[in-house]
């Protein structure tokens, strides 16, 4: 028999059907392997958190951790939400008016949270996620000229108000998210759950 | 088939172009492929026990992938590490079925590894000039027993426990220094989290010291290369590795392949002691305590020993003869075949280590006692007896064989 005409001899046709064979093995040996090294068990993590808001003075922050990033809730004081009104302060702000999907419709007013009196942000800065420092209190030049009160972080100066909206001028390129949140029972904010109706999801944002 | 006794063929050079060539001018790895795995020449008549070796190859890799993943997960430390076991089991994606593939695995290990060690000795492997070889082989079983042992440990169950407590007190039996090499090997007066962090580390480190074993094993086979079922040298016949043992491997790996698929998903419980589904509790012995299967006919021969260190230096010794063979036994007839009181010695020596594995899980008592004794003197007798007399009687083929012995 001529072996040049023969399309594909036996012996090919073989040993393409056994390297074929332990391909499939391999590959399906290699599932498990790869699956072991799946977060598993992130669920519990990404429960809502019901916290107690009621014996905050104005003015004080407390932090929490969900989904494993410190979310900053503040109790505003009236001159705090007066400093987020000013018109001379939007000029000086990157998105002013919320416009990015950094947080939920019913969060995308001035004060970017459900109620003004309580602000609630996602602690991790929008440059390279360090935690940003809370300065609430207004200053002439510390750290900034003019500085309304809000956050500043330490590893590359991106600063933002006491909405989390971040001012010009440095690296950072959104505003701090705002995690679904709303009011349990008065003095119990629910944090990772949105109010009945809404359908928030907090994966849509644009970045943490 | 022509009869070959240049092992490595050189008639068929390739050359090699491009990448690959410029690759093995400088580093001459396709070559050095080709010349030990394509053409390499084999006996013709080799039987399904010459397999294991390449069994071996794969249930090494297979555990050292399966290890490296499943410590990604461990906690080795005497509070976490049952419970990073149990989480294994329960929580990381199939995580289960690493673990049970891990620990049907090491048993598999230790069977390949006894037939594997039964093929040398039936047909006389470890004869000159493969003593290096097989003595790297015996260092093999005695690092992969240690690894056995130490992995055995890590899930800090009942079984875990107690087996590193008994193999504490076993050092402890050396006269004179052994209260105080038990107390510096286990890290304290008791198993405890130093212990198990120092087998972890064990563990993970001689996994990988096998593997290089291997490949000086290997190497050494390489040059005097497979024996075979005759033992008649050079082999009547030789045939190229690829594509004929490369194909008859593969069959043998898919049916112990089979074997295993079906242990880990029918029948897990086989190597599973449920006992260590238990959190190590040092204030309580399990009723039955025994090691896993395979270093059962060694326990055996402790408990038939009536004297804790004689027990000990016996068990040891039972692994230790295993090296002197090459010397105890210089017949220049290798195979079992043509040796009748060799072969007589080889069938005793094997219901001797079945029969000591039954009396390792009895208590040392009655009956069980006197055929542990008798089972220890047989295993020794193959040994110390039947090796040297059988060298002086068996020394030539029987008519009607071809070949030199």
């Amino acid at each position: 028999m001529d072996s040049q005409a023969a399309p594909l001899p036996r012996r090919d046709f073989l040993t393409l059907a056994t390297t074929a064979t332990a391909a499939v093995g391999v590959g399906a040996f290699a599932w498990p392997f790869l699956d072991s090294l799946r977060p598993a068990g992130t669920d519990v993590g990404r429960l809502p958190i019901d916290v107690d808001v009621s014996a905050m003075k104005p003015g004080q922050q407390i932090a929490i951790v969900w989904r494993g990033n410190p979310v900053f809730i503040t109790r505003r004081t009236p001159a705090a939400l007066a400093a987020l009104k000013q018109p001379a302060l939007a000029p000086r702000l990157r998105d002013a008016a919320s416009s990015a999907h950094q947080q939920p419709p019913y969060a995308a007013n001035w004060h970017r949270s459900l109620s003004p009196e309580y602000g609630v942000v996602v602690g991790v800065c929008t440059h390279l996620g360090c935690v940003p420092g809370y300065m609430p209190d207004a200053s002439a030049s510390i750290p900034i000229e003019n500085w309304p009160g809000g956050y500043a972080c330490p590893c590359h100066g991106s600063k933002f108000d006491l909405a989390g909206r971040v001012f010009k001028g440095a690296p950072a390129p959104y505003n701090l998210p705002v995690p679904p949140h709303h009011m349990m029972a008065p003095g119990t904010l629910r944090v990772g759950e949105n109010p009945p109706g809404e359908t928030f999801d907090f994966g849509d944002i644009v970045q943490i | 088939m022509a009869k070959n006794t240049d092992l490595h063929e050189t008639r068929q050079t390739v050359t090699y172009t491009g990448v690959a060539g410029w690759i093995d001018r400088r580093l001459p790895v396709l070559t050095g492929f080709r010349a030990e795995y394509i053409t390499y020449r084999m006996p013709a008549n080799l039987n399904w026990l010459w397999n294991f070796g390449a069994i071996l190859t794969v249930v090494l890799m297979v555990m050292l992938a399966t290890g490296l993943f499943l410590a990604i997960h461990y906690t080795p430390s005497a509070a976490d590490a049952f419970a990073s076991v149990e989480a294994i089991d329960r929580q990381v994606p199939s995580g289960w079925l690493l673990r049970s593939i891990h620990m049907t695995g090491a048993s598999l290990f230790m069977a390949a590894l006894y037939i594997h060690l039964f093929r040398g000795l039936y047909y006389g492997s470890y004869k000159q000039p493969r003593e290096l070889l097989w003595i790297t082989g015996l260092v093999l079983l005695c690092m992969v027993m240690l690894t056995a042992f130490a992995g055995y440990v890590l899930p800090w169950g009942q079984m875990s426990y107690w087996g590193a407590d008994v193999v504490g007190k076993a050092v402890g039996a050396v006269p004179g220094i052994g209260g105080w090499l038990e107390h510096f090997l286990q890290g304290g007066d008791a198993p405890g989290d130093v212990s198990l962090h120092r087998l972890f580390i064990l563990h993970f480190f001689m996994a990988f010291a096998v593997l290089g074993v291997v490949v000086v094993h290997v190497a050494v086979l390489h040059v005097a290369g497979s024996g075979n079922p005759k033992g008649i040298e050079p082999p009547a016949a030789t045939v190229p590795f690829h594509p004929y043992y490369s194909a008859k491997d593969a069959a043998g790996l898919v049916l112990f392949i089979t074997v295993f698929a079906v242990l880990v998903f029918f029948f897990p419980a086989i190597v599973a002691e449920p006992e260590n589904y238990r959190p190590a509790n040092p204030m309580h012995t399990p009723a039955d305590i025994e090691p896993e299967w395979y270093f059962l006919p060694f326990y055996g021969i402790l408990q038939s020993v009536p004297s804790k260190f004689g027990g000990l230096v016996v068990s040891v010794g039972a692994i230790g003869l295993l090296f002197l063979a090459p010397w105890l036994d210089t017949s220049p007839v290798r195979s079992a075949r043509y040796r009748p009181v060799y072969r007589l010695g080889i069938v005793g020596l094997v219901v001797a280590f079945v029969t000591l594995g039954l009396v390792g899980r009895h208590h040392a008592e009655g009956i069980w006692m006197i055929v542990g004794r008798i089972a220890t003197l047989v295993y020794y007798g193959h040994f110390l007896l039947v090796m040297p007399w059988s060298t002086r009687r068996e020394r030539t083929l029987p008519a009607g064989v071809e070949g030199t012995p």
